[in-house]
C-alpha cells in the first residue's frame, strides 16, 4: 500500500455525524469486481442530483474545492456496512486522510489497509478546523502524531503498529508470512471434535 | 483469573502479540459470499499465493441474487460477481453453495444451519453482519475485503483486542414482543455508536430464555449500535440447536464438554456494564434514518433535536408528534439476516394467517435460505403467506439492501425486519421502518403500524 509519513494540503468539511458506507460510497457500486475506479462514486446521493447532474451546493462539488486531500467530519464515520469499497471511492477521489470525532471499527481498520489516515479529535479541535479556507493548507505529520492548521498544533493518537504499517507501507500477507512456523504449530494444537 | 467470555475465547486463538498491541489471531471459519471476495482472490493470483484452509471456508451467494426467479440474473454487473465466485471458488478449491444449491441463502443463516457455526469458535466474513454468528458464543465479526485476502492466505487476522461490555438484560418479555425489540430498544436509549471499540456479551435470564433464532437477531444488531461483535454465553439451547446439523462435531460430547468451559466468570469483569429490562418494553419501530431514530408503536414520534433529526424527518416524510400508526404503508418486507429464520417466518405467518394485505399494500417475504424455504412449504407457511396476498421468495438478501432487483420505489414506505434504516439503503429515496416480523405483518394487514400488544392481538 501507499506509505503516509507527512501530507499538507487543502481540506474540505463535511461536518455530519454518523456517514455511514451506504453514504460514502452506495451499494450499487459494490459490484465492480475491481478495486480502482470508486472516486466518482464517492458520495453518490449527495453529490449528484437525481437527472445525474452535479450537485454545486454540495461541498465536494464546489470549485475551490477540488484536489482537497484531508475530509474534515463528524463522529461515527464510517458507520454500517464492512464494504471495504467505501475507504477505495475516499482514496481513488484523492483523500490521504479523515479526520473525525471516531470512526466505526471496521472502517479503521479498512483505512489501515489502504494507505487512508483515520485520525481521530475531538471536537474542540475540529471546531477550529472547520474554519478552514478552500486555499489554507492543514499539515498532517504522523512520525509527530500532529494536525497543524494556522497557529494551532494538535496532537492526535494512533497505535503504535499501525502507525509503523502507515510510514512503511507495509502489506500485511508478506508481513504475517514471517510467522508461518507459528501459525503451523498452532494448527496442530487446535481443537478438533471430527 | 476472572474472565469474560470473551477474553477465554480470545485468548485460545492468539498466536503471538501482546494485548494493547495487535495480535495475530487463528480463524477457525471464514464465510465467503459474492460482493466482497472477487478482489482478495484476484489478490491471491496475482501474488501466486494459495487458500491455506480451504477446509475452513464455505461460499454462497447472497446479495445479487434476484429472489422472483433466481436463475434470471439479468443485471450484467450482478452475474459478473456471481461467476466469479463460482470460478475462484473452484480454482482455489473453497465449498461453494450456488444459487438452487439446497444450502444456499444468507451467508449468516446458512452458516448456522449447516452446524459450521459453532461456540468458541473465531469466525470472520467480509460483511458485518457477520456478529449474528455471536449468538453461538463464538467471536464472530465482519472484515473488509483486505482482510478477506489475508485469511484466505494465513486464515489468520491482525486485531487489537477490544473492550468488553456486558448488557444485562433482565425481565419477562411482553406478549407479541421480541428479540428484535429488545435490540432496537437498546439502540434507541443508548444511541448507534456505544458499542464502538468494544464486544458486547448479552446476558441476564430474558437471555437465557431465547431460543438461538432470538440471539442471532440480538447479535446480528450488535453493530447497529457499533459494535462489531455481538455474542451470548454457549448453553444447553446452543447446543442443542447444533446437535444432529450437517457440519456438527462427530464427537459431540467432547466438543460440549470443551465450550462448557466458555463463560464470563464475574459480572465485575467486563470494562462496561449496561443495563436494559424488558418489564414493559412495547414493539420498537424506526422513524428516522438510522437504527437509533426509534420510538415505542404506542408513543409520539421525538421533537427535532438537531440538524440530524430535521434530516432524517425531511428524508422519511414525517413530523414530530405523528405515531407510528399513522405511518401508511406501500410495502412489508419480510426477511434478511436480522429475521428470515422458520421461527421468524412462524411468527409472522400466525399473524397474517386467515387475514389478507391492505389494499396498495405489496408484500415480499424472502426466506433465510432454501433448506427454511422448503420447510416452510411443507408445513404450510408459505401458503400463509401466499393467501394473504404476499409474494413469496427464493432465499437472498433481497431488499435488506436493494443490490438486487428487490428496491424500494422513492418516496414509498416500507415495514421492514431487515436491519438499516439507512438513507437509500432499500432503493434509492425509500422510507424504511425497521421492526419484528410479528410488526411488520400485522402492518401489512393493516395498511400501517398497529399496537400488537393490545388485547385485539394478545
Amino acid at each position: 500500500m501507499e506509505a503516509f509519513v507527512r501530507e499538507t494540503g487543502r481540506a474540505v468539511v463535511i461536518p455530519n455525524d454518523n456517514i455511514n458506507t451506504d453514504i460514502i460510497l452506495p451499494k450499487q457500486f459494490l459490484k465492480n469486481i475491481l478495486k480502482t475506479g470508486f472516486g466518482k462514486d464517492l458520495f453518490f446521493d449527495w453529490r449528484y442530483n437525481a437527472d445525474g447532474s452535479l450537485n454545486e451546493a454540495f461541498e465536494l462539488n464546489k470549485p475551490a474545492h477540488q484536489g482537497a486531500s484531508i475530509l474534515i467530519t463528524g463522529n461515527d464515520f464510517g458507520s454500517g456496512s464492512s464494504r471495504e469499497h467505501a475507504v477505495w471511492a475516499l482514496t481513488d477521489y484523492g483523500f490521504r486522510a479523515v479526520i473525525g470525532g471516531g470512526f466505526s471499527d471496521i472502517f479503521y481498520m479498512n483505512s489501515t489497509k489502504n494507505g487512508l489516515l483515520p485520525i481521530v479529535l475531538p471536537e474542540e479541535n475540529r471546531k477550529i478546523l472547520r474554519d478552514v479556507q478552500a486555499d489554507e493548507n492543514i499539515q498532517i505529520d504522523l512520525p509527530e502524531q500532529t494536525v497543524t492548521y494556522k497557529n494551532y498544533t494538535f496532537h492526535f493518537d494512533i497505535n503504535s503498529q499501525w502507525k509503523e504499517k502507515f510510514i512503511n507501507g507495509e502489506d500485511d500477507i508478506d508481513n504475517t508470512m514471517k510467522y508461518e512456523k507459528l501459525i503451523a504449530a498452532f494448527e496442530k494444537q487446535r481443537p478438533n471434535f471430527g | 483469573m476472572s474472565k469474560t467470555l470473551f477474553d477465554k475465547i480470545w485468548e485460545k486463538h492468539v498466536i503471538t502479540g501482546e494485548i494493547g498491541e495487535a495480535q495475530l489471531i487463528y480463524v477457525d471459519l471464514h464465510l465467503v459470499h459474492e460482493v466482497t471476495s472477487p478482489q482478495p482472490f484476484d489478490g491471491l493470483r496475482s501474488t501466486n499465493r494459495r487458500v491455506r484452509r480451504p477446509d475452513l471456508t464455505f461460499a454462497t451467494m447472497d446479495h445479487n441474487v434476484p429472489t422472483k426467479d433466481i436463475f434470471n440474473v439479468q443485471d450484467q454487473m450482478s452475474r459478473l460477481q456471481m461467476d466469479t465466485l463460482v470460478k475462484n471458488s473452484k480454482e482455489f478449491d473453497i465449498p461453494l453453495a450456488s444459487i438452487g444449491d439446497d444450502k444456499q441463502g444468507i451467508v449468516h443463516v446458512v452458516g448456522p444451519e449447516r452446524g459450521l457455526t459453532q461456540p468458541a469458535k473465531v469466525i470472520v466474513c467480509g460483511d458485518s453482519h457477520t456478529a449474528t454468528h455471536g449468538a453461538f458464543g463464538a467471536i464472530a465479526f465482519g472484515i473488509g475485503t483486505s482482510e478477506v485476502e489475508h485469511v484466505l492466505a494465513t486464515q489468520t487476522i491482525w486485531q487489537v483486542k477490544p473492550k468488553t461490555m456486558g448488557i444485562k438484560v433482565t425481565g419477562e418479555l411482553p406478549k407479541n414482543t421480541y428479540a428484535k425489540d429488545i435490540i432496537m430498544g437498546i439502540i434507541a436509549k443508548y444511541g448507534v455508536s456505544f458499542g464502538v471499540g468494544y464486544a458486547i456479551e448479552f446476558y441476564g435470564e430474558t437471555i437465557e430464555k431465547l431460543s438461538m433464532e432470538a440471539r442471532m437477531t440480538m447479535c446480528n444488531m450488535s453493530i447497529e449500535a457499533g459494535s462489531k461483535t455481538g455474542m451470548v454465553q454457549p448453553d444447553q439451547t446452543t447446543f442443542d440447536y447444533i446437535e444432529g446439523r450437517e457440519q456438527a462435531p462427530k464427537d459431540f460430547e467432547a466438543a460440549k464438554k470443551y465450550w462448557s468451559q466458555f463463560y464470563t466468570d464475574n459480572e465485575s469483569d467486563f470494562d462496561e456494564t449496561l443495563t436494559f429490562d424488558v418489564s414493559n418494553l412495547k414493539p420498537m419501530v424506526t422513524w428516522g434514518t438510522n437504527p437509533g431514530m426509534a420510538t415505542p408503536v404506542d408513543q409520539s414520534l421525538p421533537e427535532i433535536k438537531d440538524d440530524n433529526d430535521a434530516n432524517a424527518y425531511e428524508y422519511i416524510g414525517l413530523h414530530p408528534n405523528m405515531k407510528p400508526v399513522d405511518i401508511n404503508l406501500d410495502y412489508i418486507f419480510i426477511g434478511s439476516c436480522t429475521n428470515s429464520r422458520y421461527e421468524d417466518l412462524e411468527i409472522a405467518a400466525n399473524m397474517m394467517k386467515g387475514h389478507h394485505l391492505a389494499p396498495n399494500v405489496t408484500a415480499w417475504v424472502v426466506p433465510g435460505s432454501r433448506a427454511i424455504r422448503n420447510r416452510a412449504i411443507k408445513t404450510g407457511i408459505a401458503k400463509i403467506f401466499e393467501d394473504a396476498g404476499c409474494e413469496w421468495r427464493e432465499p437472498g438478501c433481497s431488499a435488506c439492501l436493494a443490490m438486487n432487483p428487490d428496491k424500494i420505489p422513492a418516496g414509498k414506505h416500507v415495514a421492514s425486519t431487515s436491519n438499516r434504516n439507512f438513507i437509500g439503503r432499500q432503493g434509492a429515496g425509500s422510507r424504511t421502518h425497521l421492526a419484528s416480523p410479528a410488526m411488520v405483518a400485522a402492518a401489512g394487514i393493516a395498511g400501517h403500524f398497529v399496537d400488537i400488544t393490545t388485547d385485539e392481538f394478545v
